[in-house]
């Protein structure tokens, strides 16, 4: 059976139920007396709220119930919380302005809720939500990082002064301004890295249901990772105990990110079931995910990189301003820091970095991670500058990165990270071989010869995944372990069922974790089940982000599996008479090796329930849990490169080529880290080229839907070439690195260098479209 | 969406009747723009008089000088229309850079000009060709038919029954895509008349919806060729100015859209 093993492009199991529409989503679910909320939210983006009348709007039909930001205080339910303690340079914590669920008083983003209708209908709802009457008196509005920065800017929280959460530093300051004097070459650049917003398929959506005889909330949510759900829900907010709150988040229609966090309408959801005692579902409509889920990115970024005269890097220098928006997100304040500034050796050897984080509030929705989450930002930063430094100093940049690339492991960067392994080089080589890189200059003299602007441009990315070492993240400020749980229960009649931590949103866990297990045993992945998304049937787990389901998640599976085969073989070899070191595992099959004696999965099985013959003092049953801390990060890195050409006429971009050549350690299922590449390459390119989230000076949100707001559509996409190079992660026992994230990391790089490649000029920001190309090309 | 009384007339006169009864009605015909104000609640009709189901308002007809076709027909069966590719190939053309399958299935040619959308493809062709718009109550002449933002010449509970299109000598439209909504950034339609005339016009470009572009056809007039627009400059005066496109930027596409687009009419 080990061609549904690990290594196999099994088709994803579960599939079948999506494509014909029988995934299970959180508004698919029924309830008896189920109401439904529509929430009041502000159009203003900074404003007193004078009052709140619900008179009018509490007679409408069908009405549940009215409640407002006040009455969350009254009710001592307790603030949004961030979740990942950053210490400034001064030594002094982070600034963190009070979240309340619901605005009492003053809303500091346009789209913010102060207040609830819960009625019969959907329709009754939103008729009741306009029947609230709001009086807001506007306050000044800081729509984006420089205006929150300037002198006199509007104060948006008490505790921040000049806006500022933290000011933090990494790296030797002292050092680097040395070798940036003694250096031979200094690059330098000003890069905005573009606000995104996530837009997962499927909207936020939440059902709460409270039964006051067991004094007991059940929560249906559309999360990443239910079982933290659950934690901040019960620890910080004073709903529900954690013993007193179920947490299901079942079929999931795309996170990237945005489904980490607890949100306010989820909370409402779970306190308002309470106050009307009736079941309550919130189901986001796409302009509330686009006012409300929270953004990605959002940096301003002064960066300056030191050559020696052999073109080697000695020293990097970077200032970034980052944008938490009006307030800080569950892991908002890691994301800019620990996840973007650690990053920034890049695939290089550089002996001095410094760098400064200023992450600042607007009035504006709130930042946190999406897809890469401050690894794009890094990549993007040292890759920009690595192929502008190549035009300055006038070499290839290929070989400018090739002469640079740590080749030594394990190898520790000035900035916490320490690489375990990786071959930079090859991933390259296959990457310039994949794109012709020898016979680019004739295929752009060829395209100017016709009157087209062509372009080369290289990104060699690094990330830091398998999300995280917990003693590690622990030091730095994290409120949480980041390892993974599993458990493996052997059925009587022998199949399986997996009860993992992490949970699938479009990943094919169902599929990936099934082949695991089925390639040990040697069995049909049709015989194993895995379960996830659910408090009450998984003990605990920390969920799916960072890259973290295949290093961590299935990890903990690898542990737990092999105490359950463990057991398994001392029954066997008590059937069979044998000894236990002689028992080997094929087919389905527990054989004494050399020997035709064998015992069938199943037969094992129903031993070890039926009890009835048991190696001495041996419990019943065939179950074991795992719990997996990774000792390191893993380090995903690759090449990609990509091939433009550019109209003059209209500056509008299009793909000759795009190849990816990615080290992820050891694929499990070939097919399926194809489709998470190509994902990120969407996403990345999509970045680079299409998307941008843009508020107008008084804080609206102009790209509040898919007509402004350009989501990447196949036809904007080439057909990527994909390769892989595997150097294998030692640090955990697959040899996996992880790949969710890998393409919207490296690709955003390559595209802007190849585009400033082809119009030979670097002033151009991204979104690159065909306007600022045009402008960037004209002036 | 607030509560609608949803009609679905069989001729023009009972849709006629059935807006003249209604407090607040609107007609639909194809509704991408109507039912999304609607499902936001920006827009909240008392009735909704369906015009796809009128037998007499779908259908393509060519006449010795005219390609008519009537209001209800989708861009799906002008895409499809044997007489629409052979007499005026630049009309099918523009259908098949309009939106994408499913717009084009619903989407009508009588509801894109009656809702007069600055950004839509079908107004640039209606003025360029110099067609007649035909009513319930008249016929309308493509230059005084489009008023500006969304509004037009139609009188209120008027329908558009058909459209009239002279059948050119040449014609050419190039457009360049809205980057998110896909609609006409710039869109130019250039036409040679068989008398000899040239008429241009552009949408998407102005703050007044679709317009003729009189230094193109200044220029086309007395060269027609792309290379007779090389030196042309267009005012940014009156042009739209977004986050997607600068009015330097518009000027600049009516010109290269204008030179592509009589590329294209050959």
């Amino acid at each position: 059976m080990g061609v549904e093993g690990i290594g196999a492009s099994v088709v994803r199991k579960e599939d079948r139920r999506f494509i014909t529409g029988r995934g299970r989503y959180v508004d698919d679910i029924k309830i008896v007396g189920l109401t439904h909320a529509h929430f009041v939210r502000s159009p203003h983006a900074h404003a007193k709220i004078k009052s709140i009348d619900i008179a009018a709007a509490k007679g409408m039909p069908g009405v549940v119930g009215v409640l407002t930001g006040q009455q969350i205080v009254d009710d001592k339910v307790g603030n949004l919380i961030c979740g990942w303690a950053i210490t400034s340079k001064d030594g002094t914590g982070m600034k963190m302005g009070a979240w309340p669920a619901m605005a009492p008083e003053i809303v500091r983003f346009a789209g913010q809720a102060v207040a609830v209708v819960i009625a019969e209908t959907k329709n009754q709802a939103r008729d009741a939500a306009e029947a609230v009457v709001v009086d807001y008196e506007e306050l000044p509005v800081a729509s984006d990082i420089r205006a929150a920065i300037k002198p006199g800017a509007p104060q948006l929280h008490p505790e921040a002064a000049g806006n500022v959460i933290y000011d933090w530093t990494i790296g030797e300051e002292a050092a680097t301004d040395a070798a940036f004097k003694a250096a031979a070459n200094v690059v330098s650049l000003d890069i905005t890295n573009n606000r995104l917003v996530p837009n997962a398929m499927e909207p936020r959506a939440a059902i709460a249901e409270y039964n006051d005889a067991e004094e007991h909330f059940t929560l249906y949510t559309t999360s990443q990772n239910p079982h933290v759900a659950r934690l901040v829900l019960s620890a910080f907010y004073n709903i529900a105990q954690e013993h007193k709150l179920r947490v299901v988040a079942p079929d999931v229609g795309g996170g990237f990110g945005s489904k980490i966090f607890i949100y306010p309408e989820e909370m409402v959801a779970l306190w308002a079931s309470k106050k009307v005692n009736r079941p309550v579902k919130w189901t986001g409509d796409r302009s509330e995910a686009f006012l409300t889920d929270a953004h990605g990115r959002d940096h301003l970024t002064k960066a300056e990189m030191a050559f020696d005269k052999d073109n080697k890097v000695t020293a990097l220098r970077v200032k970034t301003y980052a944008n938490l928006g009006a307030y800080m997100s569950l892991f908002s304040s890691s994301v800019p820091t620990y996840l973007y500034a650690t990053l920034l050796s890049g695939q290089y050897n550089i002996p001095n970095i410094f760098a400064e984080v200023i992450s600042v509030y607007t009035n504006t929705t709130p930042v946190d991670a999406y897809r890469g989450a401050g690894r794009p930002e890094a990549s993007f930063v040292v890759e920009r500058l690595m192929e502008t430094a190549a035009r300055q100093l006038k070499v290839d940049p290929a070989e400018l990165r090739r002469k640079n690339f740590i080749t030594t492991f394990p190898h520790q960067t000035p900035v916490i990270m320490a690489y375990d392994v990786g071959d930079f080089g090859a991933s390259l080589d296959s990457a310039m071989k994949a794109i012709d890189y020898a016979g680019f200059p004739a295929r752009k003299a060829k395209a100017k010869a016709e009157g087209k602007l062509r372009g080369i441009g290289i990104s060699c990315y690094i990330e830091a995944c398998g999300i995280a070492p917990s003693k590690a993240v622990g030091s730095l400020g994290a409120g949480v372990g980041l390892w993974e749980s599993a458990e493996v229960r052997v059925n009587p009649v022998g199949t399986i069922e997996i009860l993992t931590g992490s949970h699938s949103h479009g990943q094919g866990h169902e599929t990936t974790f099934a082949q695991l297990v089925a390639g040990r045993l040697g069995i049909p992945i049709s015989q194993v089940s895995i379960v996830h998304g659910d408090t009450d049937k998984v003990q605990f787990g920390m969920g799916t982000y960072g890259s973290r389901s295949a290093a961590v998640g299935m990890s903990a599976i690898f542990k737990a599996m092999e105490k359950v085969e463990a057991k398994a073989k001392k029954i066997a070899a008590h059937q069979l008479e044998a000894s236990e070191a002689d028992i080997v595992i094929e087919n389905g099959e527990f054989k004494v090796t050399g020997t035709d004696k064998s015992i069938a999965l199943p037969m094992v099985a129903l031993a070890a329930y039926t009890a009835h013959n048991l190696p001495d003092g041996m419990e019943p049953g065939l179950k074991e849990g795992a719990f997996y801390d990774p000792t390191n990060f893993t380090f995903p890195a690759g090449a990609y490169i990509c091939e433009i050409e550019v109209d003059s006429g209209t500056g509008k971009t299009s793909f000759v080529n795009f190849v990816a050549a990615d080290d992820f350690g050891t694929l499990i299922n070939p097919m399926i880290v194809e489709g998470q590449v190509h994902g990120g390459l969407a996403q990345g390119i999509g970045q680079a080229l299409l998307e941008g989230a843009v508020y107008d000076s008084s804080g609206q949100l102009m790209t509040a839907s898919f007509m402004d707001y350009t989501m990447p559509r196949a036809d904007d996409l080439p057909s990527f070439k994909l390769s892989h190079t595997t150097t294998e992660c030692p640090g955990n026992p697959l040899g996996v690195k992880g790949c969710g994230e890998a393409g919207a990391i490296g690709a955003s790089a390559a595209v802007i260098n190849a585009i400033t490649d082809a119009i030979g000029n670097n002033k151009l920001e991204m979104p690159a479209s065909p306007d600022r190309v045009w402008h960037a090309i004209h002036g | 969406m607030y509560e609608t009384t949803y009609h679905r007339p069989s001729s023009v006169d009972e849709a006629a009747a059935l807006f003249a009864k209604g407090k607040e009605a609107k007609y639909l015909a194809g509704g991408h723009t109507l039912l999304p104000v609607m499902k936001q609640r920006l827009a909240s009709p008392s009735d909704v008089i369906d015009l796809g189901k009128i037998k007499d308002l779908v259908g393509i007809e060519m006449s010795g000088d005219a390609l008519t076709i009537k209001a209800a027909t989708t861009y799906f069966d002008i895409l499809q229309s044997a007489d629409a590719k052979k007499a005026i190939p630049a009309i099918v053309h523009l259908t098949s850079v309009l939106g994408d399958p499913q717009v084009r299935y619903r989407g009508t040619i009588g509801g894109s000009i009656a809702n007069n959308d600055p950004a839509a493809d079908f107004p640039a062709a209606v003025l360029a060709l110099g067609a007649t718009v035909k009513t319930n109550k008249r016929s309308i002449a493509g230059d005084g038919f489009f008023k500006g933002l969304f509004s037009t010449a139609l009188e209120d509970g008027e329908i558009i029954t058909a459209i009239s299109f002279p059948i050119p000598a040449r014609a050419g439209y190039s457009k360049m895509r809205h980057p998110a909504s896909r609609f006409a950034l710039t869109g130019v339609f250039v036409v040679k008349t068989k008398a000899g005339d040239v008429r241009v016009a552009a949408t998407g470009a102005s703050q007044n919806g679709v317009m003729r572009v009189p230094a193109v056809e200044a220029a086309l007039k007395a060269n027609w060729s792309a290379g007779a627009l090389d030196n042309v400059t267009i005012s940014t005066d009156g042009l739209l100015a977004d986050i997607h496109g600068s009015s330097a930027y518009r000027a600049n596409l009516i010109k290269v859209m204008a030179q592509r687009a009589v590329t294209a009419a050959g």
